[in-house]
């Protein structure tokens, strides 16, 4: 049967995959997270019109990240995904459904042409943000470590309730809010894009604000990332990181002050891929922090072999049928779609 | 208040799937019917085709939407509820399910939405082709979640090694276990039939209220085409498959003919009430020998009762025993119907009769009462495992507090009764709606932004 084992260091390129799923996940449900947080903002309905269909031909797949996520957790690492899903309950059933409220907003909200109209608006805000912060705090969570007992989860229902924790869900609220603004600068013109703009500007402000707070809070948690980062000669292996996240935010102010309309979605993507980059480095190698190693959580060689050999195969299909789905709708959004 | 978090778990799961598996059902057969329309219109030319096409999109849409969130439940659910059944299997079910997404999740929803705003953006063929894609994904889906579910009822290609944790010994016997094709064939089949009942209801609808008849008789027509020919290829796959479960699981189909009594020519219970204190079926009607004739192909072949295995090796009885009578009632009714059809149609009053219409309307849901209950018999049947034989339900859940499933389910339970009501309110106002008449080919070309309009700007 199929064992790559012998030559290749399955967990490590099983890991690489998964960070590259959920990155991607944090990326493209971002955008359109985002978008949904600054819904009830738009000046007018049909801003909001143009805003819903920027995004609809494209949320679904958008989630479908979250889903391989998911399925490469239990697939590649089941230790992992069995002691941190009983440990995050309550705000992974939370996120959930928030994404189901904004979900089904999608398809609701253009079948209604009555007052109803109302109500899907906010189940598409509140479903956003509401899957937003739990994100957030489910990161939080997840680096501020978890209680394990052998095999399982050791311990309390609430134990992923912590400053930290709420610090990051806030955060996270107006990073998507970000994107989200520099999606529709973007993706729309006119009266939308001057909003976007102006949102696009104040939600940076306060996403340097968080992001820096969390950033110094990061290596407090725990001693291993304070001496990851702050030990020579890793801290000036590292130090290019947080410049050039600094550089990046003023690559960004400078690009919306000269009005441009696509490089600020492409600088956040760098932003966030910056801090991404950040949060890898302090937390390896842990996937349950900090008890399990990627090398200890990983399933047998055999299903990481298949697991590895499918996704090598399928993984450049998925991304060139992607690029061609976003290809089809490229230009600025319109109020509506024929049907 | 005592909450018992294995209990509330398999409520939840209980709950959470069954909602969800109404979807896929539906979008498996829709799916593939819009494929076949909009073929026809490209065939054809025939813009009553096209009408019916947009009309059914929407539909699929709704359904398709509902299915995602519901689930992206269920992908989170193996790890919430049942970690301990994920910290066992997942060498083995991992790559399935990953494999689900892989194959089947992008590819729907990449080129879904090509199929519902992709009008005028790209050509003809690639809108035609991306239906069919969707088709293909949806039924990608079905073959690799099934695969993953009937290994948990027949499983083959494993090795078990310390601490109850399976591995793989072969990919082949793992994906194509022997209960695998027979399963896979009765849902594919069941899903196409419930659509065509679905379809075919809301046809029979229009033609008694005398509205869009052009595309009532052709939706009618070819759910009727379906229920003739489909629902005996139905039942024939369903005797497979029983017998299938006959060969690997003899406990649940005891529980399903309510035996309790191990006997040579045993009589086949048509009607009856399983009483599990006193272990015996009370007030059964039933025929002689044909259990036996049926199972074993000979009129005295040994069928073992209930009382072959000890009590807590038994599945519950009851709801298997009632829930297999009713998708078997189904699907009589849904043979009776096909052979009516057949007749109306030689009569020359198909799309006239206005009690077949009336009958037709009231099978509208009964496809997915069928698909719900075949499910609840075959996973309530394998009882009281989650892996048949191997590994018991009760060693399967998180170490999760009560407390908190017991509001995740009543979460669950609000939320989706919600979504689910307005989800349904929303597919019968489009049904309500009907077609709309498309507007001459040359318009609908403007509108659909080949020449791009200029829109009014605020």
């Amino acid at each position: 049967m199929l064992d790559f084992s012998p030559f290749l260091d399955l967990p490590l390129l099983a890991s690489c995959i998964m960070a590259l799923a959920v990155f991607l996940y944090v990326l493209l449900d971002g955008f359109d997270l985002g978008v949904g947080i600054l819904f009830p903002f738009a000046p007018s309905k049909d801003c909001r019109d143009k805003m819903m269909n920027s995004i609809a031909p494209f949320w679904d797949g958008n989630e479908t990240w979250l889903v391989l996520g998911g399925g490469l957790l239990f697939s590649a690492f089941p230790l992992a995904y069995a002691i941190l899903l009983p440990a995050f309950y309550i705000p992974l059933i939370l996120m959930l459904l928030g994404l189901i409220f904004r979900g089904v907003a999608f398809e609701f909200r253009f079948k209604e042409q009555g007052k109803m109209h109302i109500l899907w608006d906010y189940s598409f805000h509140l479903g956003s943000v509401c899957a937003t912060f739990f994100q957030g705090i489910l990161l939080g969570a997840f680096v501020s470590g978890v209680t394990t007992q052998g095999r399982a989860f050791g311990g309390g229902s609430f134990d992923w309730l912590n400053g930290f924790s709420v610090l990051t869900g806030i955060a996270l609220v107006f990073g998507y809010s970000l994107l989200g603004a520099t999606w529709l600068l973007m993706k729309t013109d006119h009266k939308t894009q001057e909003w976007a703009r102006k949102i696009a500007f104040r939600s940076l402000f306060y996403v340097v604000f968080f992001l820096g707070i969390v950033s110094l809070w990061v290596p407090f948690l725990n001693e291993t990332i304070f001496t990851r980062w702050f030990s020579l000669p890793n801290f000036f292996y590292f130090l290019p990181i947080p410049l050039l996240t600094g550089l990046s935010f003023l690559g960004l102010y400078k690009s919306l002050l000269k009005k441009q309309e696509i490089q600020p979605f492409f600088i956040v993507l760098a932003i966030f891929s910056l801090g991404y980059l950040g949060l890898g480095i302090s937390l390896w190698p842990w996937i349950v922090p900090y008890h399990i190693s990627i090398w200890d959580a990983a399933a047998g060689a055999k299903s990481l072999s298949l697991l590895l050999m499918a996704v090598v195969i399928l993984l450049p299909v998925i991304l060139g049928y992607t690029a061609y789905a976003y290809y089809v709708f490229r230009g600025k959004s319109r109020a509506s779609y024929e049907d | 208040m005592d909450f018992d978090p294995i209990l509330l778990s398999r409520i939840q799961f209980a709950f959470t799937i069954s909602f969800h598996i109404i979807f896929p059902t539906l979008t498996i057969g829709l799916s593939s019917w819009l494929a076949v329309v909009e073929g026809l219109w490209l065939i054809t030319g025939k813009t009553v085709y096209q009408e019916i096409y947009k009309l059914w999109v929407k539909v699929f849409s709704v359904t398709f939407g509902m299915g995602v969130v519901s689930g992206i439940v269920m992908s989170y659910q193996f790890g919430t509820n049942w970690s301990r059944f994920s910290d066992s299997t997942s060498n083995v079910l991992g790559p399935l399910f990953a494999f689900e997404v892989l194959t089947a999740f992008f590819l729907e929803a990449s080129f879904l939405g090509i199929m519902l705003f992709g009008w005028g953006r790209v050509t003809r063929r690639m809108h035609f082709i991306s239906t069919i894609i969707v088709a293909l994904g949806t039924l990608t889906s079905a073959f690799w979640i099934i695969s993953a579910n009937s290994w948990m009822h027949t499983p083959t290609g494993y090795e078990i090694q310390e601490g109850l944790i399976f591995h793989p010994l072969n990919w082949i016997d793992i994906i194509f276990n022997p209960s695998f094709p027979y399963r896979l064939m009765h849902m594919v089949t069941g899903a196409y039939l419930a659509t065509a009942f679905f379809v075919g209801g809301i046809g029979s609808w229009y033609l008694l209220k005398k509205r869009h008849t052009p595309h009532a008789r052709i939706m009618v027509g070819m759910a009727m085409m379906m229920a003739v020919f489909v629902t005996p290829i139905q039942v024939f796959l369903g005797d497979l498959h029983g017998l299938n479960t006959f060969k690997h699981q003899p406990a649940k189909v005891a529980a399903i003919e309510g035996t309790w009594e191990t006997m040579k020519g045993a009589p086949l219970i048509l009607f009856g009430y399983p009483d599990e204190k006193e272990e015996t079926t009370k007030y059964v009607v039933q025929i002689p020998q044909l259990s036996s004739l049926i199972l074993t192909h000979s009129f005295d072949g040994e069928v073992k009762g209930l009382k072959a295995w000890a009590k807590e090796d038994r599945p519950p009885v009851r709801p298997v025993f009632f829930a297999f009578r009713l998708m078997v009632g189904i699907g009589i009714l849904m043979l009776l119907t096909g052979m009516i059809a057949v007749l109306l149609f030689f009569r020359k009053t198909l799309f006239k009769n206005r009690w077949f219409q009336r009958w037709c309307i009231i099978l509208t849901p009964s496809g997915f009462i069928a698909v719900l209950a075949g499910w609840f018999v075959t996973e309530i049947g394998r009882q009281p495992y989650v892996v048949y034989g191997l590994m018991r339900t009760l060693q399967a859940a998180s170490p999760v507090n009560g407390k908190q499933v017991f509001l995740s389910l009543l979460a669950f339970i609000i939320v989706y009764t919600f979504i689910f009501g307005a989800g349904i309110y929303y597919i019968l106002k489009l049904i309500q709606k009907g077609p709309k008449p498309l507007l001459k080919e040359t318009e609908i070309y403007g509108s659909h932004g080949v020449i791009p309009p200029v829109l009014g700007e605020e």
